[in-house]
């Protein structure tokens, strides 16, 4: 690999790129880390990728991972800029989850991933916009303001992990942490063009990150290519016993997945995923992801019906908002975050404290959540969700029985305007469709660019290609990624910035 | 599924948000469109299937009892809007 011309190229590079530069001591991380900051002052008023920009934290933690590669201490991470969604509790660094309740927020304690990052001796560039409470699908729901798609900035991110995917995709980092509940982490990814990924729920802890849905919330990474994805989900997964939910299961070495070889792999395309009234370009992407994969020596069966796919968003749009409500319970204006102090009675600030604290997608998630768990409703509307989750399980399951990997498009459109869906919640919900089975069943899956389509304006729009696996077979969905990443020039092609 | 004004009274109630007047009719409006669409789910027969609560097969995880150190007081009060000799201070609840 031939070394950048110069520094100011250094923000460009992926991690097991810089991982090299730094080991030899041909760059320092101080290096590595003023480029990224350079870029992040010389782009971030056009893109809007982040909240809080924390340029001496990442310095002095520069200095440290330095200290540590000079006494050959380093690892994969060291010294690597990082951008996380300002879901994930940082001590000392105010962590907003998108929302006016918590702009002032200044957590006490490190989440979990966090911990991992330190302990790696990453450095943590700031914490990126998201969509309040990470409820959204373009970061227009973020109390702050909107995040622009690098590759045509009257377009959304996606979201609700899109700060990352826009710092990413705009080399304003390295390499991106980001959470998804619904899509959050994978639609962004396959919107701004880079690499993002939902592990299997469980993989890793959620301690510290901002409660949304529990029973869904996974954090994942958001890369430049698959192998910086292998090392972070080797940092960041594993037991941890603050989060009774994260599973005692071995984590391999993911990095040796990526064997290039897919050779017999049996893949499924999954028609509800390539439905017949997508637009033919979009479909175009999809048969030459399919083909890519057969010329790899895959063998791919095309017609895999999960028929229950259909009933997915009522699901979701029922399990997800009863959860929240549930979880957003605890902003009362006592404890901590936004308070209202006017009122007559604590009653009256509390309701207060909610209407001004929360924006009109959590009020709205709230309500649905609500009403579904009223009495009443409860039967009709959440019971029902979670024997439909069961349904929706239980076709992965019977899929994987056939097929190693499932194939499908990440989302049905390529990133849409800013304000096109903002008036109509539905049609916001609908943008998910292709990533709410996953986290509903807690399977993996990752969004890998598969291309381009062209917008109206002459535009190139990225579309991602989502591969999905069994539960816990991480490693299988990142070397059927990276061999079809290896096999394409998409990861060569960035947004011009 | 049409809600009426005071079921989203009702609903904003039971959740503690306060509502603008403005704000009722437009949650009205968009929750009655949004529970539409939830019918879908009454086509599908789901007699017999259990419920799934959680992605994995994990009974109540247990651990060992054990002390150990929690967040120092004035860390955790370090956000609190009100606090007093290290407790969360907060109105009457009973006048």
């Amino acid at each position: 690999m031939s070394a950048p011309a110069s520094s100011t190229e250094l923000h460009r590079l992926t991690a097991h790129e810089a991982q090299e530069l730094l080991s030899n001591r041909e760059v320092s991380a101080r290096e590595l880390t003023q480029a990224s900051l350079d870029r992040i002052a010389a782009v971030d008023e056009q893109i809007g990728a982040y909240l809080t920009v924390v340029e001496e934290h990442a310095l002095a933690q520069a200095d440290a991972a330095d200290e540590r590669i000079g006494r050959g201490d380093g690892g994969p991470l060291t010294g690597i800029p990082v951008a996380v969604k300002d879901n994930m509790c940082t001590v000392g660094i105010r962590t907003t989850c998108g929302s006016r309740m918590l702009e002032q927020f200044v957590p006490p304690y490190n989440a979990h991933v966090i911990e991992r990052l330190n302990d790696a001796g990453a450095v943590l560039l700031g914490k990126t916009n998201m969509d309040e409470f990470a409820m959204g699908s373009s970061v227009e729901h973020s109390a702050f303001h909107p995040t622009h798609n690098p590759w045509s900035l009257d377009r959304v991110p996606g979201g609700s992990s899109g700060g990352s995917a826009a710092a990413v995709a705009a080399d304003e980092a390295i390499v991106a942490l980001g959470s998804d509940t619904g899509g959050s982490v994978r639609q962004p990814a396959a919107h701004c063009g880079v690499v993002g990924f939902k592990p299997t729920y469980g993989r890793v802890s959620r301690y510290g990150l901002v409660a949304f849905a529990s029973s869904l919330d996974q954090i994942g990474p958001l890369t430049k290519d698959v192998r910086d994805c292998a090392l972070l989900m080797n940092a960041i997964s594993g037991q941890d016993p603050r989060d009774a939910t994260s599973a005692p299961i071995e984590v391999p070495d993911f990095t040796a997945a990526l064997t290039g070889e897919v050779q017999g792999l049996r893949v499924g395309v999954v028609s509800e995923y390539v439905p017949g009234d997508l637009d033919p370009a979009m479909r175009g992407v999809a048969e030459a992801a399919v083909k890519q994969f057969e010329e790899l020596g895959a063998t791919v069966e095309w017609g895999v019906s999960l028929p229950s796919t259909e009933y997915a968003l009522a699901c979701y749009y029922i399990i997800a908002p009863s959860e929240a409500s549930a979880n957003l319970a605890r902003y009362d204006g006592v404890k901590y975050g936004y308070s209202y102090t006017e009122g007559e009675s604590m009653w009256e600030n509390m309701d207060k404290t909610r209407q001004f604290g929360f924006g009109d997608e959590v009020k709205r998630r709230i309500m649905i959540g609500t009403y579904a768990l009223s009495s009443g409703y409860y039967d009709a509307y959440y019971l029902k969700a979670l024997q439909v989750r069961t349904l929706i399980r239980r076709e992965f399951e019977e899929a994987f029985e056939r097929f190693d990997v499932l194939l499908g498009l990440v989302a049905p459109t390529p990133a849409f305007r800013l304000g096109e869906k903002l008036d109509d919640p539905y049609q916001m919900y609908l943008s998910d469709i292709f990533t709410l089975p996953q986290p509903i069943a807690g399977i993996p899956s990752i969004s890998v660019p598969a291309g381009f389509v062209e917008g109206p304006a002459g535009e190139r729009l990225p579309v991602g290609l989502q591969l999905m696996g069994r539960p816990f077979d991480e490693a299988m969905l990142l070397r059927a990624a990276d061999a079809y990443e290896r096999a394409t020039s998409w990861r060569e092609q960035r947004p011009e910035w | 599924m049409s809600l009426t004004r005071e079921e989203v009274l009702h609903i904003a109630h039971l959740a503690h948000l306060g509502l603008s007047e403005d704000e009722v009719p437009k949650f009205q409006e968009q929750l009655s469109g949004i529970l539409d669409h939830f019918e879908a789910l009454r086509a599908l027969d789901t007699e017999g299937v259990p419920p799934t609560s959680h992605p994995l097969p994990l009974e109540s995880v247990m651990r060992e009892d054990e002390a150990a150190p929690s967040l120092p007081v004035e860390d955790v009060l370090a956000n609190a809007p009100n606090a007093e000799d290290g407790l969360f201070r907060v109105r009457a609840v009973l006048e």
